[in-house]
């Protein structure tokens, strides 16, 4: 079982295009919703009862999200996608805005009509140049066929769809600095609450979903809630897309049940590379904390057996690291990034991600101090839970999760001023 | 971060707007514009500096910026905060091919490192740097959500993924 929703048109010759599509079954969904009237209350219980969660990365129930929109409102209400894609590892949304770009506009229009929002944003990061013209051309494609725009299929329902390109900024996939930059400006994220589904982006109730969430939807709408929730298991329905990468024989990203055996995964990955040893493993973004190669070897592929070993499933990102690779080496790197991509709005995270960075940079150089380990543990305390957004804790989790596992590596770099690998 | 669900106002709008850009530049930003709601132009901003950057052979000036505020009725300091918030808008002058090079854990796990100074030692340039004739800068950049294709860089649109220093060879003698 693999391939089955945001890949179903991936064996196929140009899996992109609108024919391709439909021959998968493709707008079936959307058809039936329009030509039943089926009632939105409807629609969102699906979603509900399919157990989909938010592939972006917090996990959030997706029906529950859209049942906060208050529909009787009036004015504007928006569908937004965050296709800004930059938790490091993750690579899944760019191979569905390139292959399969159609599930996720008939998933936008959906998610449309049963929040009776009439426009719909696709933010594209602004390096996705050719996922971003294959993402034109199926709105081309949809609205010459009538799916799209005014009036969709005579149904006198309007739903139109316009993407918008990001330019750099890890941040900007945080869902409110998002609003923030569709909005033209810097992307730094707002206080929460208000949350988005009632002032969003232009102030107005808006649901924002990451690309692989929104791409799943019309199969939930066409082979049921049911069918869904049973590909997954308990807490994690429907299959995921898991981007593998690192020292793999084949990284790539696999569209596999959620519950999948760790080590199945790294199978269809084709295995370490050099029938080295699993060292480690990052399981779901950078952010998530790293688990080493023998615990993840017991663990499925879901969000409770993820979170219950002390990480998180995140975005679906795996990083797998052979025995060659030096963790203090890592982690420098992880922290790096944290502090160049912090927004700067709060203190702890804008200074603790500095801080954290320049302990770990010193450690790796040779220059660390036994006392480093307590203080980076105690910097990355203080950060957490004291930030605007999870960027924060995002920068301070990695460095926690490093210490705790290869502590003794750390000590090493310490003590004889070198790596251990 | 700001909490207004009104966009910024200036006071000073400009009229003769089309003396500003040729029409093609116009025509290009007017599309972005077509596709926010009415007032709020100023969703084109990053759009707009993205076309004046690439019509400027890569980077933006002071007056590109007053230009694209004047365009979109923003006020200066607005866009220069977003120009100088986002990586991709350039300051100063990049190489006509930027080449940039993703460090991040996937890439830098599967030899990035090597890459980089196989780069460097052929074009003698480091990161932040531009080559004396002026085609090539190289540039480090976050993770570029290729990381199946690791080590990987990105030249102009163009991603190249699983680099070799003879893939590297390949690609930079293939470009004018
Ligand atoms: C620093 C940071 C970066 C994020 N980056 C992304 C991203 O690139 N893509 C994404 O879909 N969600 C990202 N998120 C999560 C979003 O804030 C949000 O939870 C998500 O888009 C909601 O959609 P979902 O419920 O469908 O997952 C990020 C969050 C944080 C704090
Ligand atoms: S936690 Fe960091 S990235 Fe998030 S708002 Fe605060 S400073 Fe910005
Ligand atoms: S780490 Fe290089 S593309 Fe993701």
């Amino acid at each position: 079982m693999a391939n089955e929703v945001c890949f179903r048109t991936l064996h196929k010759d140009r899996p992109w295009r609108l024919e391709t599509y439909q021959s998968e079954g493709g707008y079936e969904a959307l058809k039936r919703i329009l030509a039943d009237r089926t009632s939105q209350e409807e629609i969102i219980e699906a979603v509900k009862k399919s157990g989909l969660r938010g592939r972006g990365g917090a996990g959030f129930p997706t029906g529950l999200k859209w049942s906060f929109i208050n529909r009787a409102a009036p004015g504007d209400k928006y569908v937004v996608v965050n296709s800004d894609e930059g938790e490091p590892g993750t690579f899944k949304d760019r191979d569905i805005l390139r292959y399969n770009p159609h599930a996720l506009i008939e998933g936008m229009i959906i998610c449309g009509y049963a929040i009776g929002a009439k426009a719909g944003f696709n933010y594209i990061r602004g390096e996705f140049w050719e996922p971003y013209e294959r993402f034109e051309g199926a709105l081309a494609e949809a609205r010459e066929a009538g799916l799209l725009g005014e009036n969709i299929l005579g149904s006198g329902f309007d739903f139109d769809i316009h993407t918008h390109l990001g330019a750099g900024a890890y941040i900007c996939g945080e869902e409110t600095a998002l609003l923030e930059s569709l909005e033209g400006k810097k992307g730094q994220p707002r206080f929460k609450p208000p949350f988005p589904a009632m002032f969003g982006l232009y102030g107005r109730p808006t649901v924002i979903n990451n690309t692989e969430t929104l791409a799943s939807v019309p199969d939930i709408i066409r082979q049921g809630a049911d069918w869904f929730r049973g590909i997954g298991v308990e807490n994690s329905g429907g299959p995921k897309l898991f981007s593998v990468s690192g020292n793999v024989v084949r990284p790539g990203n696999y569209e596999v049940p959620m519950g999948m055996p760790f080590a199945e995964l790294l199978e269809l990955a084709g295995g370490m590379r050099d029938g080295r040893p699993c060292k480690a493993v990052i399981p779901g973004g950078s952010s998530a904390p790293v688990l080493p190669g023998d615990v993840m070897m017991d663990l499925t592929m879901d969000y409770d057996s993820i979170a219950k070993a002390g990480s998180m499933l995140g975005s679906g990102a795996v990083i797998v690291m052979d025995d060659t690779n030096c963790m203090v080496k890592v982690l420098d790197r992880i922290s790096y990034f944290y502090y160049e991509e912090s927004c700067g709005q709060c203190t702890p995270c804008r200074e603790g991600t500095g801080w954290m960075h320049r302990v770990v940079h010193r450690i790796e150089t040779g220059a660390g101090r036994t006392e480093d380990l307590d203080l980076l543990d105690d910097v990355a305390k203080k950060i957490m839970g004291r930030t605007i957004c999870a960027l924060g804790d995002a920068a301070a989790m990695p460095v926690a999760g490093f210490i705790k596992h290869f502590r003794d590596e750390f000590q090493y770099h310490v003590d004889h001023k070198k790596c251990m690998v | 971060m700001s909490m207004r669900s009104e966009p910024m106002v200036r006071v000073d709008r400009r009229e003769d707007k089309d003396a500003l850009f040729t029409p093609e530049v116009r025509r290009e930003i007017d599309a972005w514009i077509a596709k926010y709601p009415d007032g709020w132009q100023q969703s084109a901003c990053m759009a707009a500096l993205r076309i004046v950057q690439d019509m400027n052979g890569g980077h933006l000036t002071r007056s590109l910026m007053d230009q694209v505020a004047d365009y979109l009725d923003m006020p200066a300091i607005a866009v220069y905060e977003v120009a100088s918030f986002y990586s991709m808008y350039e300051h100063k002058p990049v190489g006509r091919h930027k080449i940039c090079l993703c460090t991040n854990v996937s890439c830098m796990i599967n030899g990035s490192d090597g890459i980089l100074e196989h780069l460097s030692n052929r074009l003698g340039i480091g990161f932040g740097q531009i080559t004396a004739d002026g085609k090539f800068s190289l540039k480090e950049v976050e993770c570029l959500g290729a990381c199946g294709g690791a080590p990987m860089m990105q030249i102009g649109r163009t991603y190249y993924e699983n680099l070799t220093p003879e893939l590297v060879d390949q690609i930079l003698d293939g470009l004018e």
